[in-house]
């Protein structure tokens, strides 16, 4: 079987790393909020990337596992346990039938990942194995995880291969401020000069509003020329959308794909991991760079994952 | 064509290009997304992920390790120029049949007072032309639906309610269109299709996409549910009209 829920944590869904092509028949992109951390997971394992994966939020899973396995943690600090000992993240570590594994609220970080050699079985639904809990599809059942779930595992003992031995950097999050950079647009010239000068100067704060939808911040109100309301348009990832409040929303992976608020900027793709992992209450501050620049962060930052892989092989 | 003058193209930041062909809601501008739309379809650009058209706009995500921003902007200014006329003067019709009857309509007195019209009336102005799909969003399959006949136009309840049942067909202000999923809304409620714009389970799981259009059929109760048993065994066809 696989790995059996004692305590199913906050909010736990498998992702994966997003359901693509039906965007423009108005589904959400879904997936993992911190792409980074779930695709070293699965990288951990030499799974598939597109393998699903468990995303907990701010508060860990425990459970037992009822097959033999390996896995890793990636992502937030969750003081993860394995028989009582420290389950060291951002590694593959072998489990066997009977272990238990137990984690805590998050001491760093907000979201934390589960992945399994092999992967879950779990059916692909409209190409993804991301839960959409909107539409009731996807993941486990397209539901969050419950006490009493029971994972089944792809794998079996035999198909495991002789020897994992992933591991990588231990990445640390500022739990207290943050800065994150966008490219201004596509709606900035609704702002007013000063409206555009207040976003990039102001500390904004992450509110216990924020979701997978969006990332809610309050803070100083940034000012339009001449209201926010705009014939609806399509919605990218980290876009900062302003509603009539004046205060930003950053959309995140379940947001929906069109809307009738301007967007003053778009937070970079790169940056849009650092947001996922931080917590309510912290400060964020946002920084502009060209789009050009924004191009040159992506392609640097898929050389760096590049070489993890490429370390793995070795 | 003088698309190429009138078009803007919006970096969202590094990974998406929203390309804006005009500020209005008008059939034209949503036919000419359309064109570029179905172009970039047939013939795909290598790094572009996904399409998403909308009422004036087209938000394309791409990846750009395989093709810079810049390059890609070219690449679609060189196809807005092949662009002939865009439109084949073809409507593609999908036939929505509605039962605009009972329990189905809670809120059809609310529009015929609104209105000033009676209950016939109103079925008749709303089933009596084809509304063009101007975009999805909101839910999978909810479809922008253009063109309400202005004497049945209807403010949204005043304080919305928090279900909706999936297939039904209202109107919100100026706006009508149907809910695909259950969902919370203020929409005033005149009617209930037994079709299900949206199925995962189906094998082509949305019924239309933007650009098509909606043709709206009154059906008795009787005709609904003969149809719904249809659409539950996997029997029923929906109606499709080429004009």
């Amino acid at each position: 079987m696989g790995l059996k829920i004692t305590s199913p944590g906050l909010l736990t869904t498998v992702q994966d790393l997003g359901r693509f092509g039906l965007m423009a028949k108005g589904f959400s992109q879904s997936g993992a909020m911190d792409a980074d951390a779930f695709l070293t997971a699965n990288r951990l394992l030499s799974n598939n990337d597109s393998e699903g994966a468990l995303e907990m939020t701010l508060m860990g899973i425990s459970g037992e596992f009822t097959e033999d396995c390996v896995i890793a943690v990636t992502g937030a600090d969750m003081g993860w346990q394995l028989n009582d000992k420290e389950l060291i993240r951002y590694q593959a570590t072998e489990v066997k039938k009977g272990d238990k594994i137990k984690s805590t609220a998050a001491k760093n970080g907000m979201r934390a990942y589960l992945a399994v050699a092999g992967g879950f079985d779990i059916p692909v639904v409209l190409g993804s194995y991301s839960t959409n809990l909107k539409c009731g599809i996807g993941g486990f059942h397209g539901r969050k995880i419950q006490t009493g779930d029971e994972l089944p595992f792809r794998f079996e003992r035999g198909q495991l291969l002789a020897k994992y031995k992933g591991t990588s950097e231990i990445p640390t999050y500022d739990d207290e401020e943050i800065t994150v950079r966008v490219v201004l647009g596509p709606q900035d010239d609704y702002f007013t000069e000063d409206g555009k000068k207040t976003f990039l100067s102001s500390p904004y704060t992450v509110t216990m509003e924020s979701d997978r939808m969006g990332i809610r911040l309050d803070g100083e109100k940034i000012e339009a020329t001449d209201g926010v309301d705009i014939i609806s348009d399509g919605i990218a990832l980290g876009s900062v959308q302003i509603p009539s409040s004046g205060k930003p929303i950053i959309m995140m992976a379940d947001r929906q794909t069109t809307g009738g608020y301007a967007k003053i900027a778009t937070v970079i793709s790169v940056d849009i991991p650092k947001i996922a992992q931080t917590k309510p209450g912290a400060k964020l501050y946002f920084k502009a760079v060209s789009p050009a620049e924004a191009q040159k962060i992506y392609k640097r930052h898929k050389r760096e994952l590049a070489w993890l892989e490429y370390r793995l092989l070795f | 064509m003088d698309t190429e003058n009138t078009v803007r193209f919006l970096f969202c930041g590094d990974c998406s290009l929203s390309v804006e062909f005009g500020n209005e809601i008008s059939p034209d501008c949503n036919n000419r997304i359309r064109g570029l739309t179905d172009a970039l379809t047939k013939k795909p650009i290598r790094g572009i992920s996904e399409c998403i058209p909308t009422y004036r706009s087209l938000l394309i995500n791409y990846d750009p390790g395989v093709i810079s921003g810049d390059s890609l902007i070219l690449k679609i200014k060189k196809r807005l120029s092949a662009l002939s006329d865009v439109s084949d003067g073809q409507k593609n019709i999908i036939v929505i049949p509605v039962c605009y009857d009972g329990e189905f309509a809670p809120d059809m007195d609310n529009v015929c007072s609104h209105a000033k019209l009676s209950k016939e009336e109103v079925v008749r102005i709303h089933s009596g032309r084809d509304y063009l799909i101007y975009m999805l969003g909101f839910l999978p399959g909810f479809p922008y639906l253009g063109g309400l006949d202005e004497r049945i136009h209807t403010p949204r309840l005043e304080s919305p309610r928090t279900t909706i049942p999936a297939g039904s067909v209202g109107i919100g202000g100026k706006q009508t269109g149907i809910y695909p999923l259950a969902s919370p809304g203020g929409w005033q409620l005149i009617g209930r299709t037994p079709l299900k714009p949206y199925d995962p389970e189906r094998e082509e799981p949305f019924l239309y996409a933007a650009g098509d259009y909606i043709r709206f059929k009154p059906v008795s109760l009787q005709e609904y549910d003969s149809i719904k048993a249809q659409c539950d065994n996997g029997t029923y066809k929906v109606e499709r009209i080429k004009e």
